[in-house]
């Protein structure tokens, strides 16, 4: 999987593209966890347009992201989630914990 | 009941080889002509038993994990995934959602995904023994598309 970023005003956007399984989680979580310590944001969206897939190893990338931000006192949620990445967004209940925005 | 086809792959508990499992589902998934969302739903339940064969079942050391697929009269895909690991203590509570033994990489919801993906989940599991999880999921014929 491919991990890029946007900054702009407090706002990082994390860009997650390819596939999130198992083998990609770990990953995934060390490109995050440098780029909240690099940027140290307030907002942090993640941008899952891209994604092409997503198992429950994903969802534990979601409530990792989601725990940092709030540790650093700010917000996390998901943007744009492909279809398949929905149903186990669904699935999970993850939208109670972390908000998903559509636009 | 009559088997219309299978196939029957072996391949090492490697983390690499997840995608492997899920392309190789979705390759023998599609002589039913699935749709795209369930070709997504086998693919993801596929990714979630065999993840857990490398996860769960060895931890430590390279094991073995035999996927077997199954055509069923009535458009039905089985597929079984079975490891010879470590095995399942306590079933009912593994298959909890938010329940895992693993640490903030897992998510404990991977048995909730095979159940809501797919039409039925058995899971059979002996300590030290192993485990084998079969699951089924009929895939609508559609009429007119050929
Ligand atoms: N093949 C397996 N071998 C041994 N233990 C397993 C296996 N599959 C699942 N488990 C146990 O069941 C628990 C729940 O599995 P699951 O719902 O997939 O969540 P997760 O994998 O995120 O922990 C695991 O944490 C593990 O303790
Ligand atoms: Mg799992």
């Amino acid at each position: 999987m491919n991990i890029s970023a946007a900054y702009n005003a407090g706002r990082l956007t994390v860009f997650l593209a390819g596939e999130l399984d198992q083998h990609e989680a770990r990953h995934a979580m060390r490109a995050i966890d440098e780029l909240l310590d690099e940027y140290m944001p307030r907002d942090c969206a993640m941008d899952m347009s891209a994604l092409s897939f997503m198992d429950s190893s994903g969802i534990a990338v979601i409530i990792r992201t989601s725990r940092r931000m709030k540790e650093l006192g700010g917000r996390a949620w998901i943007e744009n989630p492909s279809k398949q990445t929905q149903r186990v967004l669904d699935a999970s209940g993850i939208d109670r914990l972390v908000p998903v925005a559509v636009r | 009941m009559n088997v219309q086809n299978y196939i029957k792959l072996e391949f090492a508990s490697k983390s690499s080889n997840e995608a492997f499992a899920r392309a190789a589902a979705a390759a023998f998934a599609a002589q039913l002509d699935p749709t795209l969302e369930e070709l997504g739903d086998v693919k993801t339940a596929v990714s979630e038993a065999v993840t857990n064969c490398i996860v769960h079942a060895y931890p430590e050391a390279l094991g073995r994990i035999s996927m077997r697929m199954r055509i069923l009269e009535g458009n039905v895909l089985e597929i079984s995934v079975r490891d010879w690991g470590k095995g399942i203590e306590d079933l009912e509570q593994a298959m909890k959602p938010l329940y895992t033994s693993g640490g903030e990489e897992r998510s404990g919801m991977g048995f909730t995904i095979m159940e809501s993906f797919m039409d039925k989940l058995r899971v059979r599991s002996a300590p030290g023994k192993g485990t084998t999880v079969v699951m089924r999921r009929s895939i609508r014929p559609r009429v007119g598309h050929l």
